[in-house]
């Protein structure tokens, strides 16, 4: 009798077995099913301060991908200063695609081998799907009366940039600035002069917009942010109503930030179709209004009528101004260009 | 002509007031730059309550940031301890040519910036650097990814240990071992039962402060993180990243975390010291 039981146990044991062999593809034939929706992972490096927009996007981009395909679709962000995360993915960082804030740090990945020279001409108004332009934050009521470019350079006002040569913002506001000067004056000299002036009353250069926002509103630094009007929004809205007030100058730049699939990562990652749509459907009726939500100005005409109110109009100059984005960072930017004689000089 | 002998003071005995302004200047300085800012990210992180803070620690992204301290940790650690140990007793038991500069190399990485060390390996290990072609042609990912985190992180806290143990070891000679070695024991047993034993509390600290570091790293990291969320975020870069994006209570939970770490750090430090203690004692 003793010695039934332990056979009975290894019969119970082997039935057990035996069950679960022919449970087990049941079980792994349902998980099949459940998985025959895939998901796909996209990394979209951008710059400092898309970070609230991207985010809201990604959840509208989830839902639409899924109507459209059932397949799940979970996008990372990686933010940082707009030169520094080109900077990352030429020396390797995986990017599906890139969002960043102006032309050139994208044509420095494209003479990397990683994407189409072309890159610009793939999407609409130069692979722009918003706009934005620089704008002064100041404290609430103004007590240096900063009202134009001319009240920048005045003697005791303290001006919060971010580095024109890590920061894309930064190379926005420089180039608004000399622009600013330019197409009043048309002197070079001119605007050389204000720039000086200018980055004279800089104390502190951060390496991105995030940076110098985070200085002017939290280390409560400077009595003048020049920011992207996007984050100079965000910021009046998320970190105390009513301490800051926007000024918009008479004249600035039409900031373009541009956005591409880098070929070379989403061909390897097998991601090019839904990163191109991913891309693509940022000129769609609901990104636009997401897009204006968020204080960047939308493409969509019809999108931009509905939100006119939120946008001041003012003149606004191009890039071409400077001749194009690789003429101005090579005249401005670039090792020995001009901001660094405008360091120099001040130092 | 005679004089009175001045009042002999004992030399252990201080005046009063000196003893008073010490101690409270010691207080002071302590509470404010020790126990204020640890209230302070407390405070921060229970600053909507404690629902949002166990929400900010829950997020998946946070997870993932002390999975990925902690694998950093666990891998850095190991690693430094059987190099230390090794450099160690080659520095202090023998002698050879180019010895002081491999003493001079173990100091390395804390006489250079972390930047500096994380921007060294973007330059060999980047697409572009030394051995870019290479790692690419072979589809081996580590800068902007976990092997580069792991590395960085192994590189900055190479010497805490080797340091830690060095001078124990040195000043302990070689006698013991010499006495070891004549009583017909070989290299491993000499290893095990004179050397180890003799440095074990120096070692506990060097691990121990190896840990820490370890997972309080933030320079040399974040060059060759590129903060993906999600996926490439060490808990110190984490509340970098939530600060920046405006979200001081998500931030300071993630510091309360790093604060927790730290504090579990300090109690095996505790525990550790108790333990040799007592079996020393045992001796």
């Amino acid at each position: 009798m003793m010695n039934l039981d332990p056979t009975r146990k290894y019969f119970s044991l082997a039935r057990f077995a035996l069950g679960m062999l022919i449970v087990c593809p049941g079980a792994v034939s349902v998980n099949a099913s459940v998985s025959k929706q895939k998901t796909v992972s996209l990394t979209n490096v951008s710059y400092d301060p898309t970070r609230e927009l991207y985010e809201q996007y990604n959840d509208l981009f989830a839902r639409y991908w899924k109507s459209k395909t059932g397949d799940q679709v979970s996008v990372q962000q990686s933010h940082g200063g707009s030169g520094k995360q080109s900077q990352a993915v030429i020396q390797g960082l995986e990017a599906d695609v890139v969002t960043l804030a102006l032309g050139y740090d994208i044509d420095a990945i494209a003479s990397a081998g990683l994407t189409d020279p072309g890159w610009q001409k793939r999407l609409p108004n130069h692979s722009s799907p918003y706009t934005s332009t620089i704008v002064f934050l100041v404290r609430k009521g103004n007590p240096k009366h900063i009202k134009d470019w001319d009240d920048l350079v005045r003697p005791g006002v303290s001006v919060i940039t971010a580095n024109p040569k890590t920061g894309g913002g930064a190379r926005w506001s420089y180039l608004a600035a000399w622009g600013a000067i330019y197409t009043k004056t048309h002197s070079n000299p001119e605007a050389f002069k204000y720039i000086k002036a200018l980055y004279k009353n800089v104390p502190v250069l951060d390496s991105g917009a995030r940076g110098s926002t985070i200085t002017f509103v939290e280390r409560k630094i400077g009595d003048v942010l020049l920011s992207w009007e996007n984050e100079a929004y965000l910021a009046q809205d998320k970190l105390g109503k009513g301490e800051y007030e926007i000024v918009t100058p008479s004249i600035s730049i039409l900031a373009e930030p541009p956005v591409t699939v880098v070929d070379k990562v989403a061909a390897s990652h097998g991601t090019t179709a839904v990163a191109t749509e991913y891309l693509r459907y940022l000129y769609s009726r609901p990104a636009q209004e997401l897009i204006a939500k968020n204080h960047y100005r939308p493409r969509d005409p019809k999108v931009a009528a509905a939100y006119k109110g939120s946008f001041k109009k003012i003149p606004l100059f191009t890039i071409d101004l400077f001749g194009g984005w690789t003429k101005a960072q090579k005249d401005h930017f670039a090792d020995g260009g001009i901001f660094d004689q405008v360091l120099r000089s001040i130092r | 002509m005679s004089r009175v002998p001045a009042r002999r003071k004992l030399a252990t005995e201080d005046p009063i007031f000196a003893k008073v302004l010490l101690t409270v200047a010691a207080v002071i300085f302590l509470g404010l730059f020790l126990v204020a800012p640890l209230v302070a990210v407390f405070q921060g992180a229970l600053a909507n309550g404690v629902t949002a803070y166990l929400h900010a620690i829950r997020q998946p992204e946070a997870i993932q940031a002390i999975e990925l301290t902690l694998t950093a940790a666990a891998f850095a650690v190991p690693l430094n301890l059987i190099f230390g140990l090794a450099s160690s007793w080659a520095i202090t038991k023998f002698e050879f040519p180019g010895k002081s500069i491999l003493i001079a190399l173990i100091e390395l990485p804390v006489a250079v910036s972390p930047v500096i060390s994380g921007l060294i390996f973007v330059l060999m290990f980047g697409t572009r650097g030394v051995l870019g072609p290479w790692l690419v042609a072979h589809n081996l990912k580590v800068i902007f990814a976990v092997p580069g985190i792991i590395m960085a992180t192994t590189f900055v806290t190479f010497p805490f240990i080797a340091r830690e143990v060095m001078p124990t070891m040195q000043s302990q000679g070689t006698e013991e071992e010499q006495a070891a070695l004549s009583l017909g024991a070989n290299g491993w047993q000499v290893f095990w039962k004179v050397t180890l034993p003799n440095v074990r509390w120096a070692l506990i600290y060097g691990v121990i402060l190896c840990n820490a570091r370890a997972m309080g790293e933030f320079g040399a990291v974040s060059v060759v993180s590129a903060h993906i969320r999600g996926r490439t975020n060490t808990l110190p870069l984490y509340v970098e990243l939530l600060y920046n994006d405006y979200d001081f209570v998500g931030a300071f939970a993630a510091a309360s975390l790093l604060t927790f770490l730290a504090l579990v750090t300090l109690v095996a430090k505790s525990v550790a010291a108790w333990w040799t203690e007592r079996s020393v004692a045992l001796y």
